[in-house]
């Protein structure tokens, strides 16, 4: 029989515990949450919520101290080590607050690293990381370095490289805080253009508010927890209106 | 990954060659300083390896070619009768001093070779002819003294070597140059000057004991080190082969004299500076480079495949200073070729080199490695 699966991420008690004794530090205090499939989850909350641990966990690079996730049916917990990198590197995707582009590498190259990583030839990555481009607008530049490049475009060759690959799920920590405004939203429409939808998820970790109209749902983290969901922008500033 | 890791490396130029340079310059100062060291060892048994002779028959005192002792003319007869030696014939090495037409002496070391075979003479002839020696008060002198220690200096400075047909004056003793041979610069860097045994006795001071070392053969289907153990076992001289005989030499210089001290306490500098230059430029690079390897750690790459993204680049930078260095040493070697410096650079030297170089390349990597295994891929989602 087969099983529909119908949320990309599921996790369960998730909790992660820094350090021991009196130097212990509870950054996640066990955490329930789904992502939906289709969907563009934002994380926000104030800086040192457990915002980037969370999705650390989720992707894999972190392992929780107790609690479950699963990424696409797939406990990240239940896989070795070696299989867990294998997982990510086939179903996951990453932007970074600081792009992560590797300076000495073209932009083909850097966006080409997953699919290397993934065990394509480098002559048969190359066309695709210039497909990735385009759909990013960058094609044209694809021979150039990075630090050619505003942050803006940096960050759409991070998108592209996170994309490449045809990810499943897309983990993006501050996408847009070292972008201006108008570069901000772009990113993120981009984000939600290239990775949202046809079964696969994306996940954003945010405290820039002038991007959370662009989530489907928005969970609110404080202190290691999720306090509230909401299913848009719009009933979390109508939520947080009535509290006040 | 793999070009992507030459990629990561050559990409950076200015951090790339400044890893290769640091690698090119370990691997000069460490051939440079083997070489020297060599040379020096070299020139401790040019004298041996000037003459051609199988056999060496001397002192049992004696310690190495530098160190004849003198023996009785009779123990020339008593060699030849040893069973085995197809011919022996007497050597005499000395030193004496040449008085320069400017007014100046040189010490040169004199060679005492059989009057009628030449037996004992240099083996490369530059000019003229051995068999010249039987001209009266005849000398052959090595052409590289020939051009600066035996040079005639003009009024102005310039030097205009000493040439066949020339004459010096050794030890009081008018003697004509016949000829110019090639030959190992001696372990005293002296001018070397051969002529027949006994015109070598007229020149030398009177001593009661004139022969230094006696030279043999050994008959054909015997081995020089059989020969020359009957010789020992029979007359109670010291008798060696021409390698026992520079393998005693090179012993007595590396166990009793400060040369292996002082010389290895400079190439141990050598290395180590060379070493910490070219290591520390590395692993500052794969430092530099640690939150790359981090994303590419979180992206799915394995340790595995990212260990061996830092190995390529290692084995790359390793090989390419190893290049540069060894060929500036080629170069810096034939600059010196006619100098009084000495470099020899054997095919020891290079590998004990190459493998300095692996050596470090390797430290540098592993040292990275263990910071990039230890390495949480999470790193990438700090800011």
């Amino acid at each position: 029989m087969n099983t529909v699966i119908t949320a990309a991420v599921e996790c369960r008690g998730i909790k992660k515990v820094f350090g021991s004794g009196s130097n212990e530090v509870q950054a996640l205090r066990g955490i329930d949450m789904d992502v939906r499939q289709g969907e563009l989850m934002m994380l926000v909350g104030p800086s040192g919520c457990g915002k980037t641990t969370l999705i650390s966990v989720i992707a894999g690079v972190l392992d929780a101290t107790y609690g479950e996730c699963k990424v696409f049916d797939k406990s990240m917990q239940g896989m070795t080590n070696a299989e867990r990198t294998r997982y990510r590197g086939e179903n996951i995707g990453f932007v970074f607050q600081q792009f992560n582009l590797i300076p000495s590498l073209t932009l083909r190259e850097n966006v080409a690293i997953p699919l290397l990583i993934n065990g394509m030839n480098y002559d048969a990555a190359m066309p695709k990381a210039e497909e990735a481009l385009e759909r990013v607008g960058l094609r044209e530049r694809a021979g150039d370095r990075p630090l050619l490049l505003s942050g803006g475009q940096q960050q759409r060759v991070a998108i592209a490289r996170a994309i490449v690959h045809s990810p499943r799920l897309v983990v993006c920590d501050e996408p847009t805080s070292a972008l201006d405004h108008v570069t901000g939203q772009h990113v993120v429409e981009l984000l939600r253009e290239v990775a949202a939808g046809d079964g696969r998820a994306l996940i954003v970790v945010t405290h820039d508010s002038r991007i959370f109209q662009y989530a489907d749902r928005i969970s609110r983290m404080d202190d290691g927890s999720i306090q509230n969901v909401y299913g848009s922008y719009q009933e979390m500033v109508e939520a947080e209106r009535n509290q006040q | 990954m793999r070009r992507i890791a030459l990629h990561m490396l050559i990409g950076e130029t200015g951090k790339y060659l400044g890893i290769v340079a640091g690698v090119m310059f370990a691997s000069l100062l460490i051939i440079q300083q083997l070489s020297m060291f060599s040379g020096i060892l070299t020139q401790t048994y040019s004298g041996i390896t000037s003459v051609h002779a199988d056999i060496w028959v001397m002192d049992p005192k004696v310690k190495s070619i530098e160190d004849s002792k003198p023996m009785t003319d009779g123990e020339l007869g008593r060699v030849r009768s040893v069973e085995g030696v197809a011919w022996a014939v007497a050597l005499y090495k000395g030193s004496t001093s040449a008085r320069l037409e400017n007014g100046d002496t040189e010490g040169v070391s004199l060679y005492g070779i059989d009057d009628t075979t030449f037996a004992g003479g240099p083996s490369q002839m530059v000019e003229g002819k051995l068999s010249d020696l039987r001209i009266s008060d005849a000398v052959v002198v090595d052409s590289m003294s020939a051009k600066d220690r035996l040079a005639h200096v003009n009024a102005d400075g310039t030097r205009v070597p000493l040439k066949v047909g020339d004459t010096l004056e050794l030890n009081d003793h008018r003697v004509k140059v016949v000829g110019l041979c090639q030959v190992g610069r001696g372990f005293q860097s002296q001018a070397v000057v051969y002529t027949t045994y006994n015109r070598a006795l007229s020149i030398a001071p009177t001593q009661r004991k004139n022969l230094s070392y006696i030279l043999a053969t050994a008959q054909p289907g015997k081995t020089p080190e059989e020969v020359a153990a009957k010789i020992k076992r029979v007359t109670g001289l010291g008798a060696y082969s021409s390698q026992q005989f520079i393998d005693k030499t090179l012993h007595y210089f590396l166990t009793e004299t400060s040369i292996v001290i002082n010389f290895g306490m400079s190439v141990m500098v050598a290395f180590l500076i060379g070493t910490l230059i070219a290591g520390q430029t590395f692993y500052n690079f794969t430092m530099d480079n640690l939150r790359h390897f981090g994303a590419l750690k979180a992206m799915g790459a394995s340790d595995r495949t990212v260990l061996s993204m830092i190995l390529l680049q290692a084995g790359l930078v390793g090989f390419v200073g190893f290049g540069i260095g060894t060929g500036l040493a080629c170069l810096m070697g034939l600059a010196m070729q006619d100098s009084m410096m000495t470099f020899t650079l054997p095919w020891y030297v290079l590998a004990f080199t190459g493998m300095a170089v692996v050596g470090i390349s390797g430290i540098s990597a592993l040292l990275s490695l263990r910071k990039v295994v230890k390495l949480e891929p999470g790193i990438v989602f700090r800011g």
